[in-house]
């Protein structure tokens, strides 16, 4: 009897429900967007500001390199969950007597980690080089055309190489040539002495990587780069006290909506309610069936407004972070409790008016 | 007579009109602080950015190459160029002069500690410079703000230096000790935990290292931090190569190019440029903050919009028997609208007025806690904001007035409907 009522109601004033549906809808959605919004956003922004690089750096104590085994103990650590890029550094002689610092890397892994490089084109080939821009101005090395090959000499022993491209950052990398580690250490014999990491997770997670490393490399410093550490914690935690402002202006004036459309809603009923006090019925029954109407409203909103939400939260993660926000389906919960308290407050005031009114004069139509 | 029936309407059945107008004062409110909080918050986050300190470099033109290896500098202490501490003030003369957040000259000198080879870099720390009228006070506590000492930092007119903590860790050294720089003796007033390189060197005042260079007056290199525009393709131009009208829009953007190319006509014989670890990324992640707040802000004014209509279709809806009553006694449907739409106007524009102070203040209060600084609003916004707030409103009423009117005033009348 009771679910043929509700049904009825439902049915029977098709326009005036369906608005009252509407707007619960509509408010479910934007709370459902927003509140993903808050819980995805923190995952999105650390990802953003991965394009700082290394936030950890393993550099050999003395004058030593490190161990053989250094970068297998990183990548054990680290257990897929970061990067880490080796470097080796010598000092050496132009045929023209100048001194260059060379460094023997990853160029893969390099190119993962430091996205602000500005290269040219990175090398491929066997003994091709990249070179810094103000490095390449000094050895006059046109690695566009011209002069491409040059050779470089330590402890005595020359290499020959090719200038594949020319990198640009505005630091120390301008001035030296950049070569692939396995030429590196074929020419040099040098080992790397520093290790370039950069943990993924928030500054709490990022100084136990670093406490890990330090413990497995001992002959090692291992420091986390507070440069990037705390200006990430800064920028990220002003940015996700924005978004939760904004997120409970929201919620609370879709709240608002729910309220004004609800209270019409039910005050529109008003005469079928009087028809049941004069037929004899209880108030509770009175009063329990419109919370019954007005919850269900809630609930059926609820579902329909959080499928929509996590669309809109989809369709925002593509435009704005051209990644997808994931669906958290643990907000499902706070959203449909949310809508169906909502909707139970807005019919607390109509309920109460009509409970004092007589449902004669509600008949007649005052 | 129309005019008194909209007053008498308002002081009768105020509280009929209270619902209507706290709705519309919210959705006012709400929107008023999204636009303000949406339209700062590129400044805000961008002087945020700025805690990963400098973004711009300046080096001497004729400069030979940098030997540096893991923070030790390799270049024998002749070579390679200087700039002139005396042309440091020019930099609060430039165009972006208010865009300079602070600057910080460096001059790396090898020195000898203990017997072994160390660098000594020579800066400000928080130094007043003076240009024409104004002084500024700028130091590597500006571009370098994760700098932690334990201890004082050194005067910038003392010959006090601050240790790197990892050679003070392996010299045995702690603050208010001394250490012997080239045979003398200093005192040590802090250490320094950088987490970069300095963490292995001794910084002291620029003066001090200029003296045991024996170079008075010398800087190798300065170190810059301007708030700056993310770059887009004007930015990546070469300025040499625009016509007058683009050549001025691109000097009066605040990019990083532009106001490294300004640092470079400003201090002789230099060359500037971004250090792009710190600028580019800035640029990603502050588009990345403005869309986002962007997006946010429009479903804030698109649920604000919502409200404010419900509710006011909601008020109409409710007093059809007025409606009833009025045709009943003769009155004419456009009567009766524009009735309604004036009650609705007048309603709009008093809570509309009372909702954006609100939101000034909601804006302000967010601006302080999250930001600590002031969240300026457009008072052009004003007559914008009451605008949409009418137009809201009307477009909320006019569905339900719409259906009220064509209603048959019987059945208005008898309280049916």
């Amino acid at each position: 009897m009771f679910l043929r009522m509700l049904w009825r109601a439902a049915t029977l004033r098709k326009a005036r429900a369906a608005a009252a549906l509407l707007a619960m809808v509509v408010a479910a959605a934007t709370a459902t967007a927003m509140l993903n919004l808050y819980v995805d956003m923190q995952a999105k922004m650390r990802r953003e500001f991965r394009s700082y690089g290394a936030n950890i750096a393993v550099v050999s104590k003395g004058g030593n390199p490190l161990p053989a085994d250094a970068m297998n103990k990183v990548t054990t650590v680290l257990d897929g969950q970061g990067l880490a890029v080796p470097f080796a550094y010598a000092v050496a002689n132009t045929p023209q007597g100048k001194l260059v610092v060379v460094a023997g890397t990853e160029f893969a892994k390099v190119q993962k980690l430091d996205t602000w490089w500005s290269v040219t084109q990175w090398p491929e080939a066997p003994q091709a080089a990249l070179l810094g821009t103000r490095a390449a101005e000094s050895l006059q090395v046109n690695a566009g055309s011209g002069n491409k090959t040059f050779d470089l000499v330590f402890n005595g022993k020359a290499i020959h190489l090719t200038a594949a491209g020319t990198v640009s950052t505005g630091a120390d990398e301008d001035s030296r040539i950049y070569i692939s580690l396995n030429d590196f250490e074929a020419w040099t014999g040098v080992a790397p002495s520093t290790i370039e990491v950069q943990a993924y997770g928030d500054p709490g997670q990022i100084r136990g990587v670093s406490q890990k490393l330090s413990a497995a490399l001992p002959g090692a410093e291992v420091r986390p780069i507070q440069q990037v550490l705390e200006g990430e914690t800064r920028v990220l935690g002003k940015t996700r006290s924005m978004v939760f402002a904004s997120a409970v202006l929201i919620v609370v004036i879709a709240a608002l909506c729910v309220l004004a459309t609800l209270m019409g809603w039910v005050y529109d009923r008003r005469r079928d309610f009087a028809v049941m006090k004069a037929l004899g019925a209880s108030e509770r029954i009175i009063t329990g069936f419109l919370a019954a109407e007005s919850a269900a409203l809630g609930a059926v909103g609820a579902f329909i407004g959080f499928a929509l939400g996590v669309g809109i939260a989809i369709w925002i993660g593509r435009a704005n972070f051209h990644a997808p926000v994931t669906p958290r389906l643990n907000i499902f919960l706070p959203v449909l409790l949310g809508s169906v308290l909502v909707a139970l407050l807005a019919s607390f005031v109509p309920i109460s008016l009509l409970r004092r009114a007589q449902p004669a004069n509600i008949l007649r139509g005052e | 007579m129309f005019l008194r029936l909209v007053y008498e309407s308002f002081r009768r059945q105020k509280q009929r009109k209270l619902l209507a107008g706290i709705a519309v004062m919210l959705g006012v409110t709400v929107a008023t602080a999204m636009i303000g909080v949406a339209t700062n918050v590129g400044d805000k986050i961008e002087r945020e950015l700025r805690s990963y300190g400098a973004n711009l470099v300046v080096t001497p033109l004729q400069d030979t190459l940098d030997l540096k290896i893991a923070g030790v500098d390799l270049k024998p202490p002749g070579d390679g160029a200087y700039l002139n501490e005396a042309d440091l003030p020019k930099i609060e003369g430039i165009f972006w002069q208010h865009n300079i957040l602070g600057f910080a000259p460096v001059l790396p000198v090898p020195v000898r500690v203990n017997g072994r080879d160390v660098t000594l870099l020579g800066t400000y720390f928080a130094k007043p410079v003076v240009y024409g009228k104004t002084t500024f006070t700028t130091g590597v506590r500006n571009t370098d703000p994760w700098w932690k000492v334990q201890g004082a930092w050194p005067d910038d007119n003392s010959r006090d230096v601050l240790l790197g903590t990892t050679l003070a860790h392996d010299l045995g050294r702690a603050p208010g000790g001394q250490i012997e720089i080239n045979g003398q003796p200093y005192n040590i007033s802090g250490i320094l935990t950088s987490g970069g390189e300095e963490d292995r060197q001794i910084v002291a005042p620029l003066a001090f290292a200029q003296q045991v260079l024996g170079k008075p007056g010398a800087v190798r290199r300065i170190y810059v931090s301007a708030l700056t525009k993310p770059e887009d393709a004007l930015a990546r131009r070469d300025p040499r190569s625009l016509s007058p009208e683009v050549y001025d829009r691109w000097y009066c953007s605040p990019y990083a190019a532009s106001i490294a190319y300004q640092l470079q006509q400003a201090i002789p014989n230099s060359h500037a440029e971004q250090i792009r670890q710190v600028s580019q990324t800035e640029g990603t992640i502050l588009s990345r903050i403005q869309g986002l707040m962007l997006l946010v802000t429009l479903a804030a004014l698109f649920a604000a919009v919502l409200a404010v209509a419900a509710a006011m279709a909601t008020a109409i809806f409710e007093r059809r028997p007025e409606v009833g009553l009025m045709k009943a006694l003769g009155a004419r449907n456009i009567t009766i609208a524009t009735l309604f739409f004036a009650e609705a106007a007048l309603l709009a524009v008093l809570a509309g007025v009372v909702g954006y102070f609100g939101g000034s203040l909601l804006a302000r209060v967010i601006g302080r806690v999250i930001f600590n600084s002031q969240m300026e609003i457009q008072p052009v916004l004003f007559p914008i904001v009451l605008g949409i707030a009418v137009l809201v409103t009307f477009a909320g009423s006019a569905v339900a007035i719409r259906r009220a009117v064509k209603f048959d005033p019987v059945y208005a009348l008898r309280g049916e409907g």
